[in-house]
């Protein structure tokens, strides 16, 4: 072989052994390297941004306890309006409660979706809970969490993407649902035939339920501020 | 003989020590030029194996056949086609061919030496 064949041909051997190996290294971080850092990223923004809150829900429940206390005070003069408070906070979710009631537990279907079938129908969404909850207060419950989530009138119960969202916190399966009221009524209401539970179980959706006589519920956490609405002073047009 | 091969591992060894990526577009472009840089070594190869090496053809058909490969690849970008492939499949069957004709020199030549040695 020539020597300036040589030459040539190992000159260009050293350039495509340069761009061999940063593009295998472009193709590897590119599997790996940017997902994971963006993933990464996210995580700990969520964790800053989680850990605000838990700090703000902690200055919540002490200036609550404050209040309490201060109202407690007063208690000749402000009985009346105590317990005027009292039911509108009962009623606004702002109150620990308890009594007998009902626990549904679902979780993800373990059956394996045959090939052609969507996934998707063996995954509990936030409709099937949205649903759920929906009938447990058509049938008389009077407060109801998920997963520890008090239901309030501002709560939604919306899809996140692999969770649900529940008064803007994000849980996972298994979705736990308690409701307090009659028990009895409520298990009916859920089981209804062509009801919400006979419609998942289809699905392989593994639902419990568990008649309590004593439920304890947590008061609705989570923004409690008007940014928008305000009370209306004045009567309206009567 | 061995010179090529060493120049490719000193190439990966510069590469390895110099840690640069591609920008992700354009790593497609990076493909095609990899075949085009593996498709004049093998032609290549063959020229000098057939004692036809010029090295002035040799560079220009390097950069003349990576300058049309990143074109048509620029221009199937444009118009939403592969066109990128049409390069591919030419350099792949390229490397072939020249590797099936350096395969024939090969044999050839070790069986001539063969049969002088039986006479």
């Amino acid at each position: 072989m020539k020597r300036g064949a040589q030459i040539w041909i190992t000159l260009i051997c050293i350039l495509l052994g340069v761009i061999l190996t940063a593009q295998i290294r472009t193709q590897a971080s590119l599997r790996n390297d940017i997902p994971t850092k963006r993933i990464e990223e996210m995580a700990s923004l969520l964790k800053q941004a989680e850990s605000e809150r838990d700090a703000l829900r902690t200055q919540v429940k002490k200036l609550t306890a404050q209040l309490d206390e201060v109202m407690s005070k007063e208690n000749s003069v402000t009985a009346g309006m105590q317990e005027e408070l009292k039911r509108a906070r009962l009623i606004a979710g702002l109150t620990p409660v308890e009594g007998p009631g009902l626990v549904v537990t679902l979780n993800d279907s373990t059956r394996v979706a045959q090939p052609g079938q969507d996934p998707n129908l063996f995954l509990i969404h936030d409709e099937d809970l949205l649903k759920l909850v929906n009938e447990l207060k058509a049938a008389g419950a009077e407060a109801i969490t998920v997963n520890g989530q008090r239901i309030v009138a501002l709560s939604e119960i919306r899809c996140a993407g692999p969770t649900i969202s529940v008064n803007n916190t994000r849980i996972a399966p298994p979705y736990v649902v308690e409701a307090i009221g009659d028990p009895d009524s409520l298990e009916t209401a859920i089981k209804m035939r062509g009801g919400i539970l006979e419609t998942v179980q289809f699905w392989g959706i593994q639902v419990q339920i568990e008649k309590k006589d004593k439920l304890t519920l947590p008061a609705y956490v989570g923004g409690e501020k008007f940014r928008f609405a305000r009370p209306v002073e004045k009567e309206a047009q009567p | 003989m061995w010179l090529p091969v060493l120049g490719l591992m000193v190439g990966v060894a510069i590469g390895l020590i110099f840690p640069f990526t591609f920008p992700v577009a354009y790593t497609r472009y990076v493909a095609v030029a990899i075949l085009a840089a593996l498709d004049s070594v093998f032609g290549g190869l063959r020229g000098s194996i057939e004692e036809q090496f010029d090295p002035v053809l040799f560079v220009t058909g390097f950069f003349s056949n990576a300058l049309l490969a990143a074109g048509l690849t620029y221009l199937g970008d444009r118009l939403g086609v592969e066109i990128y492939y049409a390069a591919l499949f030419a350099f792949g069957v390229r490397i072939f061919q020249n590797l099936a004709v350096m395969r024939r020199h090969l044999v050839d030549h070790f069986r001539r030496r063969a049969g002088a040695n039986l006479r």
